[in-house]
């Protein structure tokens, strides 16, 4: 987990849509944690958060926080962006497997297209998007072994 | 209970215009509607049943219902899978059908997305994954693009064996009148088109186009009076694929399930398929789909579709020869639809001359709605001539 506050993002950051249900995620991530949703019933990580164990059923959940560390599962330099990214190509998006094992879908920054590969090790940044909450994204790790599938 | 040979496809249309700037969608829900119907020779008084899609303005069925004067309905269905949702609701239709719950079902799909500003996905902003999503500027292009990289990684598949199947593609369109890509292209040019989302390039997508089309599906007592040749429903099956809890695999489609369930109940195995036709939303939809369909093994696709074997009328695997999603048509980017009327042409043969298969006689068509990078919804239909 980075230690670091959240920072000005190079990407637009628009905010998300919180609800009761994902609040506590999105307010750990403005103090730049990441949550994760335990079934307290079966064990199994739950994601995306939910209040809802779609493993065993159950409603019993807890939060607990995650590494912020992950690998690339896949990921695709998208030329063409969108709404608020119209502006923002070329950018990464990609699925970033945590070592808790989610596979999580996220943007790569501060990365070169050229050092990119699935298996790449990864850790979290969070990007503020100026609404009480962060995005979670990734950058290549600073320590670690090199890519592995 | 199997829907075996228990329903027929009687009408098929699909919209000639691939812009329509002149038109309402309802109206144009009402041209490809009145077109099965004339394909069938019945009317709209004859119609039992509706089914349609997100794609149908109003609510659920029941504004088109409304708006085409459907006064006779007892059994409606609007299940909404993306583009493969009209594979699902001739399935839905012949298990109806076969249940006596009604007789003749009309699916009408249309659109003007060239025409018309995209409407906002509302719906889909209400999900409740749109969180943990949308901030991070997923696109449909880039979403397939997730999934290339990762068959890519696991299999070795190559650019150019994707692009293979756009080559195939372009070879049928060009026999097409309608398509709006008819010229062919090679492996090269379309590795040389604009990176859209590497490792998708712009020619490894579909177009985007105006139109629609519908069809009819009938009970057996219905087809036996009616004196156009019609297609038999032998079998059906669909299926989500769903993001399964932070556990996605990007590397295969719901047509994993999907099309066992419907080879299992029309009785037939790939070897029979005489004629495909794969949802073709981009290359790697149809080579992902082929492997899970079992025409060749997982993660050789890449080598199937390379040496020819979805060029028809010969290839071990015709496919698409309209042009598909890639080179004919893909209406309101469902693509869907025109899968099962292409099917049905091979059928009759009433394919373009170059392209027909002859003597078919067993033809499958599949969808896949949603994405692939997320959540999706496989459909499978195996449909056989009126003699199979």
């Amino acid at each position: 987990m980075t230690t670091e506050a959240t920072s000005r993002p190079a990407l637009p950051a628009p905010a998300p849509a919180v609800n009761p249900e994902t609040k506590e995620y999105w307010d750990a991530t403005a103090q730049g944690r990441l949550l994760l949703k335990r079934c307290l019933d079966c064990g199994s990580v739950i994601w995306y958060p939910r209040a809802f164990c779609p493993d065993c059923a159950s409603l019993r959940t807890e939060w607990f926080e995650a590494s912020g560390r992950g690998r690339i599962y896949s990921y695709t330099v998208n030329h063409r962006g969108e709404g608020a990214y119209r502006e923002a190509a070329p950018f990464v998006l990609a699925y970033v497997e945590l070592d808790e094992g989610p596979r999580i879908m996220t943007n790569i920054a501060e990365a070169d297209e050229a050092d990119l590969a699935v298996g790449l090790p990864v850790e979290v940044v969070f990007h503020d998007t100026g609404e009480g909450t962060a995005l979670p994204r990734f950058r290549p790790a600073a320590t670690r072994d090199g890519p592995a599938s | 209970m199997s829907i075996r040979g228990k329903a027929h496809i009687a009408g098929a249309y699909e919209h000639p215009d691939r812009k329509i700037p002149d038109k309402s969608v309802p109206q144009v829900h009402a041209e490809v509607a009145l077109g099965a119907l004339a394909d069938a020779g019945l009317t709209m008084g004859d119609v039992d049943a509706y089914f349609c899609s997100g794609d149908a303005p109003g609510f659920g069925p029941l504004s088109m219902a409304d708006y085409l004067g459907l006064n006779r309905l007892r059994y409606m269905d609007s299940t909404e899978t993306g583009g493969s949702s009209y594979l699902v609701h001739v399935g839905h239709a012949a298990a109806a059908i076969a249940e006596g719950k009604c007789r003749v079902a009309l699916i009408t799909l249309a659109g003007l997305p060239r025409s018309q500003r995209p409407q906002r996905a509302s719906a889909a902003q209400l999900a409740p994954e749109a969180a943990f999503e949308q901030p991070f500027g997923p696109t449909t292009v880039s979403m397939y693009a997730l999934a290339a990289r990762r068959h890519m990684h696991e299999y070795g598949t190559t650019s150019a064996q994707l692009a293979a199947i756009k080559v195939a593609a372009s070879q049928h369109a060009q026999y097409n009148p309608n398509a709006m890509l008819p010229n062919p292209v090679t492996v090269d040019e379309v590795l040389d088109s604009p990176m859209i989302s590497d490792p998708l390039h712009r020619l490894d997508c579909c177009v985007i186009s105006d139109g629609g089309g519908a069809l009819v599906v009938v009970a057996p007592e219905v087809a036996r009076d009616l004196t156009r040749q019609t297609v038999k429903v032998l079998g059906h099956g669909e299926s989500p694929k769903l993001a399964a809890n932070g556990h996605i695999d990007l590397t295969y489609t719901g047509a994993v399930w999907s099309g066992p369930r419907a080879f299992e109940e029309a009785g037939v195995t790939q070897a029979d398929i005489d004629y495909a036709s794969i949802y073709d939303s981009f290359t790697i939809t149809v080579l992902q789909t082929i492997e899970d369909l079992g025409f060749c093994e997982k993660g050789k696709g890449g080598a199937f579709v390379a040496d020819g074997s979805l060029l028809a009328p010969y290839g071990r695997l015709p496919f698409n020869t309209d042009g598909g999603g890639l080179c004919n048509n893909h209406p309101v980017n469902r693509g869907g639809m025109t899968k099962v009327i292409e099917a049905v042409r091979q059928l009759r043969g009433e394919a373009n001359a170059p392209v027909q298969v002859p003597d078919c006689e067993i033809a499958l068509a599949h969808g896949n709605g949603g994405s692939l990078g997320t959540r999706s919804g496989a459909a499978t239909l195996v449909l056989g001539r009126e003699d199979a």
